[in-house]
Parts: structure tokens; sequence; C-alpha cells
């Protein structure tokens, strides 16, 4: 084998090998001192700030913190868990995840120790970092329930009201349709958009027993007939002019999905409540031109579902690090005890327009500026009988991916819901 | 793009040493000492063969990211090639990289002698040409994600019935679509090559064709062409192995879809790795790649005839 074909064959791997670095992951505590994980972005600052003012007033119990980008996060979190290289406070969107820690013993139970932080939460919220009973994780920053957002302006145009139940969305579309109007906004090309119709659809038509049986891994729980009448109802808003025609194409990253309503070409937009933010950030004259408004999601008349359901991201949630020394899990415990949602932190929150998941907290909204929107989506999650978080982290971790697969699908019109059904039931276990 | 860069540097000390001994002055061979390549081989030992090893050894292995990976023999193996979804971004793979090429390499030529010509205003144009090359892959995925919009985009701004609305969102052409913006960052590299090319070959030929009364287009294909066949070995090679593990763009501008639209090797290996944690099935869709990649150098290297290739200046 002669010098040039070994040279070529190195070229080759170091082709590979660049490739390969993608697989390669790394991270962990760097050692000694008790350390977080958060993310950028959104509120996230917020949250190392008060980490800041936290180790200003206890030297003795300094936490240290690094800050990651969402996805970035995500890929990085489970191996280090996994690996027992976890930071001290792992941060979840707890569902699935959460569940998997908890198996393997990767978090300790905190149920003594925050039975005092659970008195002044929603129980709504809290309830998302219970497993079996036990606390493993706690709210850390502001709910997120999914609202349905509309513009006014467009309603009074085409002389329909703000539909209340499902056969009012029916006949809205028909006469949106007739004035050339998408009654709804919808960032098919994200999908994730799309999960809010199917939780809350299903939500509305079974109730959250529907899901329920998913997590719980029971056999065929996704041939449930409320998620099949939900995702028959999503392809039939598809065929018959409920979203925008060119919708699979539409994406939230930027915002598009909020501006289709900003300007009135949709009347609707079902979407997070920080998306209250995104529009006073981006669209101010729709903001304030006193058109947007914001309403609970129609309830579906014989639907089996408590219309006070509400779908969303309860909250991130705090668990401590099994693997963590105990030094350093002290420090955790007493940073979330004693620190976490502290005066401060709560009124650079309501500030923000960000709404932390406590009960009593009625007067210091009403001073905000954004009253109006805080105290409906504070409302909306301590009336909900029941918050289901995103059915994304919801669902086992190797089920997540083929969800959102099969739900595009399912926007694109290439499967039948049964079809999504056998799909999903073939990961079921 | 760690690769291209690392497999042009091989390509041209590649040529280099042949040259000299080929040339007039036949040297006894005595090139420079191994110590000199320490560093590029401890480099490539421990970020290269060690994680490659790795891959190798974990695609036997079941892992979800979580706990202790099992070993499982050939499980992981057998699962992926009956998965439909393996052989249809194989498929996908194949079908991007040959029309990568097919739309790449032809422009890159033509833009290359271009550029290399002087021609009135080549030099503006060519800055103008070389920019794409400048710009971050996530930053150009991102605004090229805002001209395809079908509200906001190229579309509904231009007056043209014919544009459809959906480009990244219609499975039927987002392939495509990503193959243009990809070529779009990657045909300046190309042609910087082929500008090269073109330089070196003695103007002399140019002369002596002109006085035998060939035509533009005749020099084109009898002296550029000919002489430019060593940089069409380099450029093709990089632009195929390329675009056999291209990653970021595509997924800044389509993450694999619309469905599975845009899910080629590497998106494929990437989802199932970190997405469905799933890192056995991740790895061997790896060692699919690596393979794949290195049998493309290798035949690329045999066809081509690159370990006879000779000077093209001899006795000039």
């Amino acid at each position: 084998m002669s010098h040039r074909t070994i040279t070529n064959k190195a070229a080759a791997g170091v082709a590979a090998a660049a490739l390969l670095s993608l697989t390669a992951c790394g991270g962990g505590n760097g050692g000694g001192g008790a350390n977080a994980w958060v993310l950028t972005g959104g509120g996230w600052p917020a949250v190392e700030a008060d980490f800041e003012s936290w180790n200003e007033q206890n030297e003795d119990q300094q936490i240290s913190v690094e800050s990651f980008e969402n996805d970035a996060y995500k890929e990085r979190i489970r191996t280090v868990v996994g690996s027992g290289e976890a930071p001290t406070l792992v941060m979840s969107w707890t569902g699935g995840a959460l569940l998997d820690y908890v198996e393997g013993d990767r978090v300790v139970d905190m149920t003594e120790e925050t039975e005092e932080l659970r008195d002044s939460m929603h129980e709504s919220v809290w309830q998302n970092g219970e497993v079996d009973g036990s606390v493993y994780a706690v709210p850390m920053n502001d709910v997120q329930p999914v609202v349905l957002y509309f513009n006014q302006e467009v309603f009074d145009e085409v002389g329909v009201e703000v539909p209340q139940t499902w056969s009012d969305v029916e006949d809205a579309i028909e006469a949106f349709e007739a004035e050339g109007v998408t009654p709804f906004s919808l960032a098919g090309g994200s999908v994730w958009p799309a999960l809010m119709w199917l939780q809350y659809l299903t939500d509305r038509h079974g109730g959250e027993g529907a899901f329920a049986s998913v997590v719980e891994g029971e056999e065929d729980a996704w041939s449930n007939e409320s998620i099949l009448f939900a995702l028959e109802q999503i392809q039939w808003l598809a065929d018959n002019g409920g979203f925008d025609e060119t919708f699979t194409s539409v994406t939230a990253d930027q915002n598009e999905d909020a501006r289709l309503l900003a300007e009135g070409e949709a009347a609707m937009l079902l979407q997070g409540s920080w998306v209250y933010a995104t529009v006073h950030e981006d669209f101010p004259d729709f903001a304030e031109s006193g058109d947007f408004g914001f309403t609970e999601f129609p309830a579906l008349e014989d639907g089996q579902g408590d219309p006070s359901n509400i779908v969303g991201n309860p909250a991130n949630f705090w668990s401590i690090s099994a693997d963590a020394s105990e030094e350093d899990q002290d420090a955790a415990m007493n940073y979330l005890t004693e620190h976490l949602f502290n005066e401060e932190t709560v009124e650079t929150m309501l500030e923000q327009g960000s709404l932390p998941p406590l009960e009593g907290i009625e007067d210091q909204i009403a001073e905000t500026e954004d009253a109006d929107f805080l105290e409906f989506s504070n409302q909306l999650v301590s009336d909900a009988n029941h918050f289901q978080l995103s059915w994304d982290q919801a669902v086992a971790p190797d089920q997540e991916q083929p969800l959102m697969e099969n739900l595009e699908n399912i926007l694109l019109g290439s499967i039948t819901p049964e079809e999504f059904a056998e799909n999903m039931n073939a990961l079921q276990n | 793009m760690t690769q291209t860069v690392a497999q042009s540097a091989e390509e041209i000390s590649d040529g280099a040493p042949q040259v000299q001994r080929d040339g007039a002055m036949r040297q006894s061979r005595q090139g420079p000492s191994f110590l000199m390549a320490l560093p590029a081989v401890l480099f490539f030992g421990i970020f290269a063969l060690i994680p490659l090893l790795g891959v190798l050894v974990l695609s036997f292995m079941s892992w979800d990211g979580l706990g202790s990976p099992e070993f499982i023999g050939l499980d992981n193996w057998v699962r992926m090639f009956e998965r439909d979804q393996t052989m249809s971004s194989l498929w996908l793979t194949f079908v991007f990289v040959v029309i990568c090429f097919v739309f790449q390499a032809p422009v890159a030529l033509l833009l290359g002698v271009f550029m290399a010509g002087a021609q009135r205003y080549r030099a503006l144009l060519s800055v103008l040409f070389f920019l794409p090359l400048l710009f971050s892959s996530v930053a150009v995925g991102i605004t090229f994600q805002q001209l395809f919009s079908p509200n906001y985009g190229i579309s509904s701004a231009l007056p043209f019935d014919w544009l459809p609305s959906q480009w990244l969102g219609n499975p039927d052409i987002a392939l495509y679509v990503v193959v243009f913006v990809v070529g779009w960052c990657f045909v300046p590299f190309h042609s910087l090559l082929y500008q090269a090319g073109v330089r070196q070959i003695p103007v002399s030929l140019y002369e002596a064709a002109t006085i035998d009364g060939a035509g533009r287009v005749r020099q084109f294909f009898s002296i550029t062409l000919p002489q430019l066949r060593y940089t069409a070995i380099t450029s093709s090679t990089l632009m195929l192995v390329g675009s056999l593990t291209y990653f970021d763009l595509v997924f800044v501008l389509t993450q694999g879809g619309p469905g599975s639209a845009t899910r080629i090797l590497p998106l494929d290996m990437y989802i199932s790795g970190f997405r469905n944690y799933d890192m056995g099935g991740a790895s061997v869709l790896a060692v699919i790649l690596v393979a794949v990649g290195l049998t493309l150098s290798l035949l690329l290297n045999k066809i081509s005839g690159s370990s006879k290739m000779e000077s093209d200046k001899a006795g000039m």
C-alpha cells in the first residue's frame, strides 16, 4: 500500500471525524461547589440574576451558574445526568424526562423540605413535579398557559363574535372564508404550535384522562377516541380553510404566526402566553390599538372535558441531583426553600409580564402595566382543574420526536388519524 | 466545514511532491521528517480516531443517554437496516449529493473561469460572488427561511403568479430549494479553486491556439478544461464528500422536514441520537456515513487516477 492511499484514507477519516464530532458530548460538574444550568433568552437572565443575589447573601453556599441555548441544553442534560455528572440543580420540563430521572434514582425526593413552598403555589402547576405522590421537582419560573389571541378589528369587519364554543368556531370559519380572511393563524412549519390544538381538542373532547393513559403506558392508548377526534378536527380545519392555505410553511421562529394576526391577515391565533410579550415588542401598533384580545379555548358542546382545563408549560422545574455531594445538595435545597420566588424576583417577573405560579399575588398583579393579561392568565391558572403539560415533554423521551413527526404528517395530510395512532401505539411500552 | 479545509490541505500537499519528483530534476526521496506530521497525527488520533472507535463500539450497544450502555450485538444494525427511514435517508442523501454536484460543479467552473479573466468590473463582481462564503450558515439559513416565507417572502413580494407560494413547506420541492441554498453558499469556494487553477495555465498555450485560429469556445474546451482537470478532481472530491456529510444549513432551513422530505443521513443520525435518544442506532448511521464517505473518496481517487498524476507543464 503506497504512502498516498494512506493519506487519502486519512483525509477521508478527517472528513468522517468532523461529522462525528457532532456526536461527542461533554459537560458535567467542574467539581467543588453547587452549580446550576440555565437557558438563554426569555426570562432566563433574571434567573441568573437571582442566583447572583443569592451568592451575595450566602458567602458559604455559593451556586455557580452556566447558561445554555435551549437545544444544546436538552442534548446535554440527559447524558450528564445519566453519567452522574449532572449539575446540582437539574432543570427540566418534568414529564417523561423527570420520570426517567426518578426511576434511575438520579434526583432526590424533597417532599418534606418543600411543604411550605407547596402551600404558596398553584396546585395545578405544582402537581407536575410529583411522581407517585412524592415531590422531585419544584416550579422555578413563570406559568405559560396556551390561550386564544384574536384581532377584534377583523371580527368587527366580518361581523362575527369571538367564538365561545366549537359550533361558534365552525360558523366563524364560514363567515371568515366568505370575506377572504384566515380564521386561525397556525405555524404548521414549526409543528409544535399544532400540538396545542391536538392537546386542547383532546382535552375538551375526553378530559385529561385520555392522555393520562398514554403516559401510563397503556396499550393502544393513542387510539383513544378523543385523540382521534382531535386529529380529525385538525385535518378538517386544514382542509376547510380553518388555517391559512400555506400554513405548513409558516414558522414560529420569527413570529410569523403572530404577525399574521397583528396585520389582520388572520383573525385568531392559538399560542403560548409568551406571545403576549412578543406582540408588544414586535407589533406595538397592534398591541396598543385596543384590538389585541385574548380568551380561553372554546368549549366543546358535548365534550366530556372540563372547559376550565388548560394546556401549556406549567413552568420549568428544579430538581436536585442525587449524585451531588451532600454539601452541594444542602446549598441547593436552601436556595429552593429560602430564595426561590423572593419578593424581588416576583416583582421583576411581573414587570416583565411573566406570571409566577404563586397564590395570592392578585394585588401585586393589579399594579402592573400588563395587569389585564396577567389577571386573565392568573385566573385561568388558578381556576384550572387540570394543567396539561405539553405532550412532547410529557411522553417518554423516545416518543417525543415520533410524536412531532407523525403530527407533521397529519398536517401535511400524508397520514390518517388512524395511522397516527397506529404509529404511536407501536412505541407504547 | 473542518473536513473541507483539512482535505484541501491534504490534496494540495499531495500534488506538490509529485510535481517535483516527476519533474525535470528527479530527486531521491527525502521528504520532510515524520516529526513534522506529529502534531497533525496526534490531533487526528485524539479527535478523530478515538471518537471513531467509540462510535463503532457504541453501534453494538443500546444506550438512551441515561444509565450505562448495554452490549446487544448486532441488534442495532439489524434494526437500523430494517427501518424504512434509513433506506429513504440513504436514497435522499444520494439524490442530494448528485444534484448538489450537478448544480455546483458547472456553475463554479464557469464562474471561476470568468473570475480569472480580465473583463471589466471583474474585481467588483468577484467580490460579490465571494461574499456568501463569508456568512455564517445559520445566518444564511434564517435569512433564506424568511425569503421563502409564503406570506412575507419573495413569493408575495414579486408579482409573478407562477412562483410557488410554498418553498420549504412543500415536500415535493423542499429538497431542491435546500440544494440551491447550499449551492449558493459553496459555489464561491469552488469558484475560487477554479480561478486559481485557470490563473496557472500558461498564457503561451492560448497565444499558440489563437495563432492556430482557435476561437474562445474551442480554447475553453481544448485548453482550459484539460488544464483544469486536477483542480476539478480536488473540487469534485470536496463537493461530493462535503455534501455527503453536510448538516448545518439543512438543519437550520428545514430540520429534515416537511415530513422527512429533506432528512438526509447526517440529519437522520442527529435526530436518532439527540432527539430520539437512540445513541446505538445513531452510531450505526454514523458508521455507515464514514464507510460511504471513505469509499467515495477512495473511489474518486481511483477513477481520477490521482495516484499517477502528472505535471501538465512538463516541457514548457
